[in-house]
């Protein structure tokens, strides 16, 4: 099974990354781009048959793919595809 | 007195902390791997040292937290042992929760390379007599800001638990190198203020050669704190 862990600085943190791709973005012209945040994309492939998947997850995002102090975590779980699929 | 340096895959100052003790402050020192499970029995101090462990992957010290013998490092912190996060070592600590807050990418984008100057803000084990002392310290660090939510920060001022703060040098150089809150370098952290974790390299600073014997003071600090327990 395949999920994705989105990982998003809190509102209240300051990004300075997010900050120099919207400066970027207005040298290109764009400078309706009134805010930019830059966050982290994770996929992990996760043997669904060796136990709870969720609960794996839980444990994942908490011990450590999300620092909570300066870090929001949003996961998505894709259903696993066909092994029949060509 | 006995101190140990610990070593996780990609420490590269703890070269420094071990010259600094060993030959300079004239401690007993010995090198503990990550692997290790267990510190020496007799040990007083233990050094996180600088340097970019597991490559900062994921996030500066997330990683190395679940090394081996951070269970042993927190068993000694809690008995109220003397730690000493340097750098990395500072952002191993936060990720552990061996202190709150969290370091992140310095504001203006940059690895920052040179002298600060810090002013000392409390008494403690690794600070003994030096309130109020400004230190020349170097940093060398792209993830060095400080940040906490309002009611930590308030909690951290209330106990006087910020150890360190950046100020000005009168150099034309910002005062604050990285946007860290509150001007934050170092934390004391622990039941007795027995864990310190601060940004700038005070190893980096124990001998007039290397341009500063600022740092020297902590390591002192720090040997007279464990003899007298």
């Amino acid at each position: 099974m395949r999920a994705r862990v989105y990982v998003t600085l809190k509102r209240e943190v300051l990004d300075p990354q997010g900050e120099a791709v919207r400066k970027g973005l207005q040298s290109l012209g764009l400078a309706g781009v009134r805010e930019v945040r830059v966050g982290k994309l994770i996929e992990l492939e996760i043997d669904d048959t060796a136990g709870d998947v969720n609960e794996a997850l839980r444990v994942a995002v908490e011990k450590l793919l999300v620092n909570p102090v300066i870090e929001d975590g949003r996961v998505e779980v894709e259903a696993a595809a066909s092994t029949a699929a060509p | 007195m006995l101190a140990a340096v610990l070593q996780f895959p990609g420490s590269n100052a703890d070269f420094d902390a071990f010259h600094t003790l060993s030959h300079v402050v004239g401690v007993r020192t010995q090198y503990v791997f990550h692997k290790e499970s267990a510190l020496p029995a007799d040990v007083d101090l233990v050094v996180l040292p600088g340097g970019f462990s597991y490559g900062d992957y994921l996030r500066c010290g997330a990683i190395a937290r679940f090394a081996n013998i951070m269970a042993a490092v927190r068993a000694h912190a809690d008995r109220g042992g003397l730690v000493l996060g340097i750098c990395n070592g500072f952002q191993i600590l936060t990720e552990a929760h061996l202190l709150p807050g969290a370091l992140t990418q310095n504001v203006n984008l940059r690895f920052e390379c040179r002298d600060v100057s810090v002013r000392v803000e409390v008494d403690g084990p690794f600070t003994q007599d030096l309130r109020g002392r400004t230190l020349r310290l170097p940093i060398a660090h792209a993830e060095g800001r400080y940040h906490a939510d309002a009611a930590t920060l308030d909690a951290l001022e209330r106990n006087r638990l910020v150890a360190f703060r950046y100020v000005d040098a009168g150099d034309g150089e910002a005062a604050n190198p990285n946007g860290s809150l509150h001007d934050i370098a170092g934390l004391y952290g622990g039941p007795k203020r027995n864990v310190l974790g601060l940004m700038p390299h005070p190893e980096r600073a124990s001998e007039s050669l290397l341009g500063s014997v600022d740092g020297r003071l902590l390591f002192q600090s720090a040997v007279r704190a464990a003899l007298a327990r």
